[in-house]
């Protein structure tokens, strides 16, 4: 047995306090503690990125941290993403591009490809391989997500530079 | 895949971290990143009654130029050490390993310091450390000590840290004008561990190879110089020639591990191509 440990972090926005066992992942304690089953766990190593969630505002995987060091930081699940709407045309993109089939890895390539398209830029699509390296997917075959991200970075881009002058001739 | 349950404290100091280590007789480890050490608690290969968390002690943090020493504090994660500019500019093997290392949300919470002293084998910076001639400062109850990384990695997952101490920064002597370097790695997917990789650090005088130290990585029970090529190389211009001299010995310099997939044959033979290929590029920086 082991002391539990009291820990207080922002998730989604709202501060949750609990007191825990430090054994809980905090993948664990955001889909058991928090019932936000959004976070998936698979291989729960580190492997398959199916837990990705943001930690200060970085991608991290939930399953290789113990909820314990993560008090006092600010998590954001991919509902928060998806309540914030700001992953709203990579969910888009995914569904009209059949970018999922059982959608279990989902979770986690939503939170790569967020991540990876909130860097300046059209990333190639040697680039968007790269930045998937760390998610597995059984069923796709990951065509379909590669296109996916790539038309929400093009259509991000264009948005961006629609409202500026185009030279002329350009 | 669930840990056995253990306590946790938060260490604020070196000294709280160590005297907790102390206190819990050993059984305990310490924990940064914890991005090598989480798997293997959730595989149960350990099982410590404590974790030390020394993520927020800010002694172990930073990147400072002290002379001819770059100061990098083990806390720093692979993605600082990715885009560092003081890293970039004088400790150049470890920014060109970096993407290397892993997949991006790994290198977001991944430490150097937790890198260097897990030694993993096959891991690129504990090679590149060695390659750079690094020195790793060690905190222990009776003080500080620094090794050479030529007499850090004692065998598989091994180092010089005894139980209970710290490693606390890597020293990196900065690279000079007539150094070059270069580095590259064979895997099947970028992020997976590699099946042969190498860092070479060269210092030139007049297109003359003074002293160079090459690094080899996923080839033995540690991280491994390859003496008998770097021998190969002393005192002469690399030419096609003195590269083909340096191929045949490196060989006899490795010791990989018998393994189904990727047998002895195989990574020497792929070590071989990864030599002639860095010490290529090497000799072409000189153009």
């Amino acid at each position: 047995m082991s002391d539990l440990v009291n820990v207080t972090m922002t998730v989604n926005g709202t501060e949750v306090s609990h007191s825990i066992a430090p054994r809980i992942t905090l993948a664990d304690f955001l889909r058991q503690t928090l019932e936000l089953t959004g976070t998936h766990t698979g291989c729960e190593m580190g492997v398959c990125g199916a837990c990705l969630v943001i930690l200060d505002g970085r991608v991290v995987h939930s399953c290789l941290t113990f909820a314990v060091q993560a008090s006092g930081a600010a998590i954001e699940t991919v509902e928060g993403l998806s309540d914030r709407a700001v992953i709203a045309d990579i969910q888009e993109a995914f569904h009209q591009r059949n970018a999922l089939q059982c959608g279990f890895c989902t979770p986690g390539m939503l939170m790569t490809a967020h991540a990876l398209l909130s860097q300046s830029g059209v990333p190639s699509r040697e680039d968007i391989r790269d930045a998937l390296s760390g998610n597995y997917c059984r069923c796709t075959g990951y065509e379909a997500i590669v296109d996916a991200i790539e038309k929400v970075a093009r259509d991000r881009y264009a948005g961006a530079n629609a409202s500026a002058p185009e030279e002329v001739g350009a | 895949m669930k840990a056995r349950a253990f306590n946790y404290v938060k260490a604020s100091t070196v000294v709280e971290a160590l005297k907790a280590f102390e206190d819990a007789q050993d059984d305990a480890s310490y924990i940064a990143g914890g991005q090598s050490l989480v798997p293997t608690l959730a595989l149960r290969l350990q099982a410590p009654q404590l974790l030390i968390d020394i993520a927020h002690i800010p002694v172990l943090r930073g990147v400072d130029l002290q002379g001819d020493w770059l100061r990098i504090g083990a806390l720093t994660r692979h993605h600082e050490v990715l885009t560092d500019p003081l890293i970039r500019q004088h400790a150049p093997l470890y920014s060109e390993a970096a993407p290397h290392v892993a997949h991006p949300a790994i290198r977001n919470k991944g430490t150097l310091g937790g890198s260097i002293s897990h030694a993993d084998p096959a891991s690129e910076f504990p090679a590149m450390t060695l390659a750079l001639g690094a020195e790793l400062e060690i905190a222990s109850r009776d003080g500080v000590r620094r090794v050479p990384a030529d007499d850090f990695f004692l065998d598989l997952f091994q180092t010089a840290i005894e139980p209970g101490e710290l490693l606390v920064a890597i020293h990196v002597p900065v690279v000079r004008p007539g150094h070059r370097w270069a580095f590259h790695e064979l895997a099947r997917r970028r992020g997976d561990f590699a099946l042969v990789g190498c860092g070479i650090l060269a210092e030139f005088v007049d297109d003359v190879v003074k002293q160079v130290r090459i690094a080899f990585f996923s080839v033995g029970s540690t991280p491994l110089r390859a003496r008998q090529a770097e021998e190969a190389l002393i005192g002469k211009k690399l030419d096609q020639a003195v590269i083909a001299a340096a191929q045949a010995v490196v060989g006899d310099d490795l010791d990989p591990p018998e393994d189904e997939h990727t047998p002895p044959a195989m990574k020497r033979h792929l070590a071989r191509v990864l030599l002639g290929r860095l010490l290529g590029e090497i000799a072409r920086q000189g153009a």
